[in-house]
């Protein structure tokens, strides 16, 4: 194994070297950077002349000149920018915001594409499926650009003036309604009588709870409060339950109840908590609590077979611990957009955070954070989640057509254990290599969504380099992304490797 | 009772009514034939071919060009560079320039008119820019679709063919240039590159698009020239170009066709990306995306700026994809279609005679 891993990243190595040689050159011999200063009629234009080709080492040939930056490179040093700066500095500050930037949009697009996907094959050639297949592939035609031009508009400045009356038009709700009960209807699917009953079910759930919403003036003032939160908890126990190990198992259904339970009952403390201590370590130290607690539930509730019982309370925590966290977040909502900052306009359009905003407040700079990461997310997300959506649906009609799904059924498993268990975890194994390979890749392709929404980002710096004719940078922002992706893909292949036990890696 | 309960007629779905249906299907047939009988039942890919060829000969012929010494007039009466004057009747107070495309068939405006995508700020008839953009980046995707399959086929075939140090050389050399990311070479070419004008552009952008089709090609031919149909035409003495070319290389074109098909969807919007960050097609050549990122600002007062552009690039990338879709469900071989409850009904019928009979 170890000799396995030494072969492969000596072989990236020679690949990094490769490229980076090619990129190097193609970028020294593609434009001249005295242009600007040749056509000038300054009397000093020589001398400037003279230092520039200094400073940019212009007199050695461009392959000469590779070796010196690989040089440099080697002893750890990127280098400078034209403009004096390390490029280490720049990069150091560059990163976080681009790796925050596609974090979450992978990651929602992942669960997302996977689980419509999914559904997309389990009813397959349905209307659903069509339908799945034509918005996929619409999404998939998209200019990113173009998109984020849209949200802008349309989510983000008709959202803040919707937050001036807080009120829904009925027709909006009335289209809401009949929308969700359509897309409920095609998921769950069924006979005739069925397909009629979910669609009046979910349509008239939506606008029920939609008008109530609109009257209780919720979204200017949002907030869940104790007893939603139980009852989405409960929801939400039966729901993990139900696709984790199935409602006949009842030491899972009562472990996952008894979390919810625990999560209701500690919610006054853990307001208290995040009020007197707020920061990113309270947060982090009650996620840790919360799953300890799950574990404990699960080992207590299962007598045998205590595994699938601790996965789904766990599975059930998280979530919960996660509405307390949005809870607490809608609670700052009020003071966050009473602010001089912010001044009623929550939705930003444009930056990564708020200049303005005082800072030393956590609740306020997490939520401005994640506020401004919401759109570029969803554009990023809905360009990015077609892939996963096309994947995983393909994946899954083929495991479903194996040898050994036929034998589970055989043996009489329940479809849903079929799904889950058989079906749906050999769907992953190939997922799981893509996500990783796209999320290093995803870096490149988020220059563009950089620039439409002004993210001072890795795409930022890419830019300058390109225009002002930036050697170091553009190598520097090159080797950083190169090197994630070449990694990531070193990474699936042993995830790949570990995952499924049919594919041995070979040292040979 | 839930999201997995399945559809009955899946139950049956490799039951052997089936098999027989797709056998009688394909009895007597060529390759080809079958492949083109696919292509045509997959009802997508037959609408977005349909599109996709008006739509070309629609921006195709709107606008004059030449080539060489023929002239051709097009039947659009406005050129992209032309600048009429602005026009401000009937538009919405402080604004000029709005479209005079009117789809309500009741109305007095009826039709076309005589902007029907409006004007830009200068007062150049935009729906001659939108022909001209829409022509430059069905251009660029053609030539990047062009020069990317070529080239990635002949790397692939060779170092499919050839293995050992051809193919380890060719492969790392490969392995170079797919690492660095398409946005960022395109860049750095499109931005020295873009004033040379879109062909050349196009061009140079092909040059590093065909990575990914040549290591499919290279596996197709790992593969394919193991076969016993290979071994037989070396035996008769076929020299390698004739085994490579008329032996080996039919056998591979599927896995070609398709992924040109999804390199020309991916050129499209590389190319209009390119544009948008300034790194593509310059001005005054005009491009969709340049369009786009011309007029983003404009969106709120003069939308139509905005939509006309964006509009022609998902239709266009749309068509591709689906056509690249429905080509990838003809050539593969284990794609089974759906199977109607009449032919079901039929095959069982005929199954029952059969029975009868014996």
């Amino acid at each position: 194994m170890l000799a396995y891993i030494g072969r492969r990243i000596s072989i990236l190595i020679v690949i990094l070297f490769g490229s980076s040689f090619i990129l190097y050159n193609l970028a020294a011999i593609s434009g001249d950077p005295l242009e600007g200063l040749r056509g000038s009629t300054d009397p000093k234009v020589k001398v400037e002349i003279n230092a520039l080709i200094h400073q940019l080492q212009l007199n050695v040939p461009p392959p000469a000149r590779y070796f010196i930056w690989l040089k440099h490179l080697l002893t750890g040093n990127l280098g400078l920018t034209r403009s004096g700066n390390p490029v280490s500095t720049e990069l150091s500050q560059a990163i976080p915001i681009t790796i925050r930037l596609i974090f979450m949009a992978t990651l929602i697009a992942v669960i997302l594409g996977i689980g419509l996907g999914i559904v997309s094959a389990l009813r397959q050639y349905s209307r659903f499926d069509y339908a799945m297949t034509f918005v996929s592939f619409l999404l998939y035609s998209l200019p990113i650009f173009w998109v984020a031009v849209l949200l802008k508009q349309y989510l983000a400045i008709s959202f803040n003036n919707f937050l001036g009356t807080a009120t829904i038009a009925p027709a909006w709700i009335a289209g809401l309604s009949i929308v969700s009960g359509f897309f409920w209807a095609a998921v769950i699917s069924g006979d005739r009588k069925r397909v009629f009953t979910i669609f009046g079910i979910s349509g008239a759930a939506t606008a029920i709870v939609l008008t109530l919403l609109s009257l209780t003036k919720w979204f200017s003032h949002p907030g869940l409060g104790p007893i939603m939160i139980a009852a989405m908890g409960i929801g939400i126990a039966y729901a993990v339950t139900f696709l984790s190990t199935g409602l006949a198992n009842k030491a899972a259904r009562n472990a996952s109840l008894a979390v919810v339970a625990l999560g209701v009952v500690l919610y006054f403390p853990t307001q208290y908590l995040f009020n007197k201590y707020p920061g990113a370590l309270t947060v982090f130290l009650l996620a840790c609590l919360t799953v300890g607690l799950a574990v404990g539930c699960g080992y207590y509730f299962a007598k045998e077979d205590r595994r699938p019982v601790i996965r789904t309370s766990v599975i059930t925590s998280l979530v919960m611990g996660i509405i307390i966290l949005i809870d607490k977040l809608m609670k700052t909502w009020v003071p966050y957009v009473n602010t001089d900052a912010v001044n009623n306009r929550p939705i930003p359009t444009i930056g990564e955070s708020n200049s303005l905003l005082a800072p030393g407040h956590f609740w306020f700079t997490f939520l401005d954070i994640l506020l401004h990461v919401f759109l570029p997310t969803i554009a990023l997300t809905l360009i990015s989640f077609a892939t996963y959506v096309r994947y995983s649906r393909g994946t899954l009609l083929e495991v479903m057509n194996q040898d050994y799904i036929r034998t589970a059924r055989a043996k009489g498993l329940t479809e849903r254990t079929v799904i889950m268990r058989h079906a749906f975890r050999n769907t992953l194994i190939p997922l799981t290599t893509i996500v990783v390979v796209d999320f290093a890749g995803i870096i490149g392709g988020a220059i563009i969504t950089e620039r439409v929404f002004g993210w001072r980002g890795m795409g930022t710096l890419f830019n300058n380099a390109i225009t002002n004719f930036d050697l170091t940078l553009l190598m520097g922002v090159f080797f950083v992304t190169s090197s994630l992706a070449v990694l990531a893909n070193l990474a699936a292949d042993l995830l790949y490797s570990y995952l499924d036990p049919r594919i041995r890696v070979v040292s040979k | 009772m839930s999201i997995f309960t399945r559809f009955k007629r899946k139950s049956v779905d490799n039951d052997a009514s089936q098999v027989d249906i797709f056998n009688k299907e394909t009895e007597g047939l060529s390759q080809g034939q079958i492949v083109l009988r696919r292509f045509l039942r997959h009802r997508g890919a037959i609408i977005s071919l349909g599109v996709l060829s008006t739509i070309l000969v629609f921006v195709f012929s709107a606008l004059d060009f030449k080539i060489g010494f023929l002239k051709y007039h097009g039947w659009w009466k406005y050129n992209y560079t032309e600048q009429p004057d602005l026009r401000t009747q009937g538009c919405p107070q402080y604004l000029s320039g709005c479209p005079t495309l009117s789809i309500n068939p009741f109305s007095k405006s009826f039709g076309l008119g005589d902007h029907p995508f409006g004007q830009d700020d200068i007062g150049r008839d935009y729906f001659a820019l939108v022909m001209r953009g829409a022509q430059r980046s069905i251009l660029v995707m053609f030539i990047i679709g062009i020069v990317g399959g070529v080239i990635g086929t002949v790397i692939g075939a060779i170092s499919g063919f050839y293995r050992g140090k051809v193919d380890a050389i060719l492969m790392r050399f490969t392995d170079f240039i797919i690492t660095i990311p398409s946005i960022i070479i395109g860049s750095v070419i499109g931005f020295h590159f873009g004033n040379l004008g879109a062909t050349f552009l196009a061009f140079y952008l092909g040059l590093f698009a065909w990575t990914g089709l040549s290591r499919l090609v290279r596996g197709e031919f790992l593969s394919l020239r193991e076969r016993e149909f290979v071994d037989a035409a070396r035996v008769a003495g076929a020299s390698d170009r004739r085994i490579i070319f008329k032996h080996i290389l039919p056998n591979a074109v599927g896995v070609i066709i398709v992924s040109v098909t999804l390199i020309m969807s991916g050129a499209i919007l590389l190319e209009t990306g390119l544009s948008y960050l300034g790194f593509g097609v310059v001005s005054p050549d005009v491009s969709l995306g340049l369009l786009i990122s011309q007029y983003q600002d404009s969106f709120t007062t003069r939308p139509w700026l905005f939509w006309y552009p964006g509009i022609f690039i998902i239709i266009i990338a749309l068509c591709v994809n689906f056509i690249g879709d429905g080509l990838r469900d003809a050539f593969d071989p284990r794609q089974r279609r759906r199977i109607s409850r009449k032919e079901r009904a039929q095959a069982k019928a005929v199954s029952l005679a059969k029975q009868g009979e014996n």
